[in-house]
């Protein structure tokens, strides 16, 4: 017993079905469905547990379900991997025990909690963060190796802990949404804005969306030359990191001159989108895309060609496909071992969902030119369609009561869901974000299961995943 | 003398090239080739950082590192007495060791890796070393660098092969020694990755000023035995190898990325193969002097406490002695060949 809804559709909360704990469980084995959002909001006094889930792969059908749990439930983790974070989170910020979870640790708390440790004396700790060189971001490696090999790696996090969703659920707004993950302004602010204007039934005009489109596939193209780029520059190919550097800059400027921001901040509003995209600029996003695609070819070939550089990402750090799926891997991560997961299917059903297969390095490496040249020619379709005037009127923000929401973008990592439920008085109750890391970490942990340890840095930029979303 | 005041002045200037080199191959301006000397003072000024979980190792390994190398600038350039080759590789490795220990000394996982890295991965170029000087050596019944370079012609053959495997397994032990692409890489921050930057992490100040020179110092101590072996007394040619051999570094680590751990084993035992090369052409030059009627004569000669010191006599007829044997026989041409071959399988299967 479940509803069907469509992404971004708002249903109210009456409508969606309560079942019991049990034939949940029975539903989310991880063979057939996957779970987008999992998560408890206390009602009137019960908790009430939600759980928005979608068939396994190529799937454009969402399906809600809930049920009510006192001070504790039966883990489903050992049926579906993919839920073992999703549960302890429960467990974190409620205290409702997930009986039979394997391994309760906490997801963004530090506070006394010890790490894995091996009784052989021929493993030893490395110890990696929170504090790293250069800008990366803070979050905490523990690797157990015997000398170079990794036996095990366990990632934690919660050190950008802000508040996120708290913020959102007293203060909305698309500057703070847009904010929670810098390198996916526009998924952020683009899937806030779809939710909140589904709650409030405000219709945006064509053209606004198309623009909001391109913004998303221009951060798409941006970030990924950037990883591009990344990852020439950890196995020490200097020539390819300059090539890629450079040529991501031509596409975040042209997004400064489409809305002064090489980020896109600012751009998306609520009710459409603060800045038009004329013809001028419309030619002139055609040629930049000319040029980057030009340039990334040739880097691309070049290093494909390059027997140093594919001998270090060729077989590094695989993912199979098995474990992908069962840990429930999403986005580019997951396409990267030939699993089809694809948010943008929810809208348009004739997307096409490319994959690469292999799940190493090069695999994640491939990919990303693959979606580059993908998302150039999906701006080239959008533009050509764009016509007349954005309507720059705003609208006026009033939230349904007791109604419940969820949106879901591909950001340029994966799947990006925001799940909002308002209470009685049209307020929010709740504000649910997950971001594809929350999906994809473990799966770093496993690629580098049994890898070298000098082969992590540059197996974790394939992977690129985000600190402060998952933190939130 | 003046080659060694060079070696003390250059080696930022060294560092500088590379990075210069490296910038205009990707297309930037970079940095002046003299930033490295500006790095290096603004180092010097600067006070230092001492961790509370190291003891006086970690302080004075630095400095002895460096003193380590001016000595063995010195063993180059200077002072030459017989034997002097063999104390200048272990003035090397006394400078490697206390910069490991240095690094142990601070107790961090990650040194402890660098350290364990450093060792393994050099351990195996030390015998390259030493099977090439000690070949060359053996040919001419030389015993010190200074007559050593003064045999080296190339009037044939042979020693135009030794000449050049001798100057190609320098150039990767460079390389390594310097801690460089594709060994390693001396510009990431991913102390994961790192061989020789992750055993200085915890030096600051002056102490890592003066790792910073000795790492220069080291490669172009190297690089002056390539220019000995080439252009032995020309300071204008010495001067030419240098800038040639540092292009030639910003170029590699511009267009190769670094190589796996696990494979920069078979990247050093490329280096092996050559010094082996140079001993079978030294072993086979050796065997074909004695041939022409003195063929047992060269046992006497061996490397001992009872051999004088060496004989010019004896270096000065070598060449002449190659180039009659080989108009009558062509067996050192085929072995030319065989190992030309032979090189040119072990490096493609080992750089793929």
């Amino acid at each position: 017993m479940y509803l069907e809804i469509k992404n971004n559709q708002t249903v109210n909360k009456a409508d969606i079905p309560i079942d019991s704990f049990k034939n949940i469980k029975k539903d989310l084995d991880f063979k057939k469905m996957r779970v987008v959002q999992f998560f408890v909001n206390p009602e009137n006094g019960k908790n009430r547990l939600y759980c928005v889930f979608t068939g396994n792969e190529s799937t454009k059908r969402l399906f809600v379900v809930s049920c009510y749990v006192e001070n504790s439930f039966e883990s489903i983790t050992p049926i579906n991997l993919a839920l073992h974070l999703f549960e302890r989170e429960i467990y974190e910020n409620f205290e409702i025990k997930p009986i039979g979870h394997p391994w309760i640790k906490p997801v963004r708390k530090q506070d006394n909690y010890e790490f894995l440790k091996s009784d052989d004396m021929q493993t030893h700790e490395v110890a990696v963060g929170p504090v790293h060189a250069g800008i990366i971001e803070s979050g905490h490696f523990r690797f157990l190796c015997n000398s170079e090999r990794i036996n095990h790696l366990e990632v934690q996090l919660g050190y950008q802990h802000r508040g996120a969703e708290k913020m959102l659920k007293i203060a909305p707004s698309i500057q703070l949404a847009e904010s929670i993950c810098g390198d996916s302004t526009i998924a952020y602010a683009l899937t806030f804005a779809h939710a909140i204007e589904s709650l409030s039934n405000i219709k945006v005009d064509k053209k606004s969306e198309i623009i909001r489109l391109i913004a998303l596939e221009l951060e798409r193209i941006a970030i990924h030359i950037g990883d591009l780029g990344g990852i020439a520059e950890d196995i020490a190919y200097k020539i390819g990191s300059a090539v890629f550097g450079v040529t991501r800059t031509l596409v975040i400027n042209t997004m400064q001159e489409i809305c002064g921001n090489r980020f896109g901040k600012g751009l998306i509003k609520i009710d459409g989108v603060n800045f038009d995209i004329d013809t001028k600029i419309g030619e002139k996003i055609l040629s930049m895309l000319d040029e980057v695609q030009k340039r990334v070819d040739k880097m691309m070939k070049a290093m494909n060609n390059n027997t140093s550089v594919l001998s270090r990402l060729e077989k590094t750090a695989i993912v199979s496909i098995k474990h992908a799926k069962e840990i429930g891997m999403v986005g580019m991560a997951a396409r990267a071992c030939n699993v089809k997961i694809d948010a943008r299917k929810f809208d348009d059903e004739n997307f096409e969902i490319l994959t690469t297969g292999g799940g190493d390095v090069h695999s994640r490496f491939y990919i990303r030119y693959v979606e580059i040249k993908q998302s150039k020619k999906i701006i080239e379709n959008l533009l050509e369609k764009l016509e007349g005037e954005i309507n720059l009127e705003r609208q006026f923000v009033n939230l349904a009561p007791n109604s419940f929401v969820t949106s879901i973008t591909e950001s340029w990592r994966g799947e990006l869901a925001h799940t909002v439920i308002t209470d009685e008085k049209g307020n929010i109750e709740t504000y649910k974000i997950k971001d594809p890391s929350f999906n994809n970490w473990l799966g770093l942990a496993i690629a580098n299961r049994n890898g070298q340890i000098s082969n992590f840095p540059v197996c974790n930029k394939s992977f690129n995943l985000s600190y402060c979303g998952f933190d939130l | 003398m003046m080659r060694f005041l060079l070696l003390l002045i250059l080696p930022f200037l060294f560092t500088g090239l590379i990075n210069k080199t490296k910038a205009l191959v990707s297309g930037r301006k970079g940095a002046s080739v003299f930033q490295p000397y500006f790095d290096f003072i603004k180092l010097l000024k600067k006070g230092i950082v001492i961790s509370e979980t190291t003891s006086f190792i970690f302080q004075i390994a630095p400095s002895i590192n460096l003193a380590c190398m001016i000595l063995a600038g010195l063993l180059l350039c200077v002072f030459h007495f017989e034997g002097d080759f063999i104390l200048f590789a272990y003035v090397l490795a006394l400078g490697k060791f206390f910069t490991v220990i240095g690094a142990m000394d601070t107790g961090s996982s990650f040194e402890g890796m660098g350290a364990s890295r450093e060792v393994s991965y050099t351990s195996l170029v030390e015998p390259a070393f030493f099977i090439i000087i000690s070949s060359i050596c053996a040919i001419g019944h030389v015993y010190s660098f200074d007559s050593l370079f003064k045999i080296l012609s190339f009037n044939h053959m042979t020693w135009v092969l030794i000449v050049i495997l001798s100057v190609v397994a320098l150039f990767l032990m460079i390389l390594v020694e310097g801690s460089r692409t594709p060994v390693d890489d001396p510009t990431t921050h991913l102390e994961l990755t790192m061989i020789h930057e992750v055993m200085v992490l915890d030096n600051s100040g002056v102490d890592l000023g003066f790792i910073f020179y000795a790492n220069a110092l080291k490669m172009l101590i190297f690089t002056t035995l390539i220019a000995s072996i080439l252009t032995p007394h020309s300071l204008w040619g010495y001067m030419v190898v240098l800038f040639i051999i540092a292009v030639l570094i910003g170029i590699i680590e511009s267009i190769t990325a670094r190589l796996r751990l696990t494979h920069i084993i078979e990247y050093t035992f490329i280096l092996i193969t050559l010094a082996l090369m140079v001993m079978a052409l030294a072993l086979l030059t050796m065997y074909e002097t004695g041939a022409k009627g003195r063929k047992y004569d060269y046992f006497s000669n061996l490397p001992c406490a009872t051999s004088p010191s060496f004989s010019v006599a004896k270096a000065r007829r070598l060449p002449v002695a190659v180039h009659l044997l080989t108009s009558e026989t062509d067996t050192t041409a085929k072995l030319g060949k065989a190992v030309f071959s032979s090189y040119a399988g072990v490096s493609s299967g080992g750089m793929i």
